[in-house]
């Protein structure tokens, strides 16, 4: 179960935004960290706590390929990110590593800057403890469960090459 | 089948595949670079596997940050550096490298009908040649790297068809700007592109480079072009290995068509913050420069030098801009070299740089400070792309870039030229 105040974002939130490009001369995710959204919001990491939650609207990390972006994020103690759609290449990199994205229009519209989310990820339940309300996201698609429940891609491909050479 | 789904059923071995299924897809080139590198070789190394699938399908360029500016950047270079040559994979070092999407197609490393995949988002560059090329992250590449393939999930098509005749100094990068303003950021989210119509066929392979490459910048997961007469010409002196061409099938079913008559359509240029920000030129008065990049893997290529050299010769640059042109690759220097153009550059006082992304996505050579506006010939002009969160980056074709470096502001080729017909 995850549990975190909620920072709302809009639309088309780039990974220039999530981790400025100046700052990609380094791959620790800790380092990264540091930089989260920083050109946004200057004070997200200060004010950032363990298990809080990213929302956004439409095509949430759009832009590079950095996977620097969810792991900044990852790093920064965000535990989870909602958005009504995800950018496609933000979309596989943060299943991959192990960043759990739910897609719901509901939890969206029904959220606000700052509410408190409680997130059953196994359920795909989003609860709104501020507003007493809860919404349900939409089902992960075909091989990204798989994936997930393999732990990410290393751990999915471990098996697959161990399956391979069998 | 569209043209994506028949490369994409090609290497699932399948005889049919439709948008929505997903699918494991045989990779015949696996890209990454001195940003994205690093991290997918430390995930490679959590797979216990000693060798990649296939080190002449495995390639490293770094174009990043390099020369590199910095100790950090060079440890990266480092690591990926001596991880290449301990795979024997394909790599490019300093002096012999150039900007992976320009660096690629060019050494005949990507072909007609092949799935390429790449640690950078621009990866469907590759789409002119007719390729199936798209972005992934670095841990996916890792994956790829060791087992040779990858899932994906089948992209509907969008198709885009462009008819009419083109304008004066709009190319490529217009029609792709204009379209990307009339879709949106996300107007082919999870789709495939597939460029065509007669202004296609007219366009030279450079423009199409430049067209696919922005593909991703309405969202796109790959940009196609079908492979004619000027695709096999710039393919067959430099291809590496045999390919397949494909076609769409007469019959194939396209998400959405949209028709464009590009008759009407001028020099754009996309306004900050957004690459879907676009306009006409001539409804932008009066926007004052400081800077101007003509270089990056939209815009580095031969055709785009000698237009921005053709603009160029015989003026200045204006006193308040810095112009610095940064050729693709180390054979697009040469070329320009032996045609002239850099003596051209030099002359007019723009700084000219050896291949590298550099202040594309504000790592070097030409960061902005507070307040500063450039015009780029790049492809994104997000908040702090090119440095300071309060600098301002203008995405234009070569030649608006190059008019805009002598005039000091954003202006259209057609005013310079006037300018210099009224006062010569
Ligand atoms: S030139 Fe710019 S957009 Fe192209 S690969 Fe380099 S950083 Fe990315």
């Amino acid at each position: 179960m995850l549990k975190g105040k909620v920072y709302k974002h809009g639309a088309n939130v780039d990974t220039d935004a999530i981790i400025p490009a100046r700052y990609l001369n380094v791959s620790d995710p800790d380092e990264l960290a540091k930089h989260c959204m920083e050109d946004t919001d200057a004070d997200f990491v200060k004010k950032v706590k363990p298990g809080d939650i990213i929302m956004a609207t439409t095509n949430f990390g759009c832009g590079s390929s950095r996977e620097h972006a969810p792991l900044a994020i990852k790093a920064a103690g965000i535990s989870c990110i909602i958005a009504k759609s995800f950018a496609r290449i933000f979309f596989r990199n943060a299943i991959n590593i192990g960043l759990p994205l739910l897609e719901s229009n509901e939890a969206v519209a029904n959220t606000k800057d700052g509410d408190t989310l409680e997130v059953d990820l196994s359920k795909g339940l989003i609860k709104n403890l501020t507003k007493g309300a809860e919404f349900k996201a939409k089902p992960y698609p075909g091989f990204m469960a798989e994936i997930i429940a393999d732990g990410g891609l290393i751990e999915h491909t471990k098996k697959r090459i161990s399956r391979r050479r069998a | 089948m569209t043209l994506a789904e028949k490369i994409l059923a090609a290497h699932a071995n399948k005889k049919r595949v439709s948008p929505g299924d997903f699918i494991n897809v045989r990779v015949d080139l696996v890209m990454s670079n001195d940003v994205t590198a690093p991290i997918a070789i430390r995930e490679f190394q959590k797979l216990g596997v000693k060798r990649v699938f296939d080190p002449q399908k495995v390639v490293m360029v770094p174009d990043h940050f390099v020369p590199n500016k910095d100790i950090a950047s060079a440890e990266q270079a480092k690591l990926m550096r001596e991880f290449a040559r301990k795979q024997g994979i394909i790599y490019f070092e300093v002096g012999e490298m150039g900007i992976e999407h320009v660096l690629l197609p060019e050494q005949g490393l990507v072909l007609p009908g092949e799935v390429v995949i790449g640690a950078d988002s621009h990866t469907c560059t590759y789409g002119a040649l007719g390729a199936f090329a798209t972005g992934m992250g670095s841990t996916d590449i890792a994956a790829a790297m060791a087992t040779g393939d990858i899932w994906m999930k089948v992209p509907p098509t969008i198709k885009l068809v462009y008819n009419g005749k083109l304008e004066k100094w709009v190319g490529g990068k217009d029609l792709i700007l204009h379209t990307i303003g009339d879709i949106g950021v996300d107007g082919a989210l999870y789709s495939a592109i597939e460029f065509s119509g007669e202004v296609i066929e007219s366009l030279s392979i450079d423009g199409r480079f430049t067209m696919a490459n922005m593909a991703i910048e309405a969202g796109g997961k790959a940009g196609l072009f079908g492979v004619d007469n000027k695709t096999q010409l710039y393919v067959k002196s430099r291809a590496e290995r045999p390919y397949l061409v494909y076609e769409p099938d007469g019959d194939a079913e396209y998400s959405r068509v949209i028709e464009y008559d590009v008759s009407a359509i001028e020099p754009q240029v996309a306004l900050p913050h957004s690459p879907a920000n676009s306009k006409p030129i001539s409804k932008l008065k009066n926007i004052k420069i400081n800077q101007v990049v003509i270089g990056s893997c939209t815009n580095g290529r031969l055709e785009d030098l000698r237009l921005a050299a053709h603009i160029l010769k015989g003026n200045k640059v204006h006193p308040g801009v810095r112009c610095i042109v940064i050729p693709g690759s180390q054979q697009v220097y040469f070329d320009a070299l032996i045609e002239g153009l850099i003596e051209i550059f030099v002359r007019v006082g723009a700084a000219v740089s050896t291949p590298t992304c550099g202040p594309c996505l504000g790592g070097h050579m030409g960061v902005l400070a507070d307040g500063e506006k450039c015009v780029s010939t790049t492809n994104r002009n997000f908040v702090g792309r090119m440095g300071s969160p309060k600098s301002e980056v203008y995405l234009a074709n070569p030649a608006v870039a190059a008019a805009s470096a002598v005039m000091g502001k954003i202006a259209s080729p057609e005013e310079l030229l006037q300018r210099v017909k009224v006062n010569g």
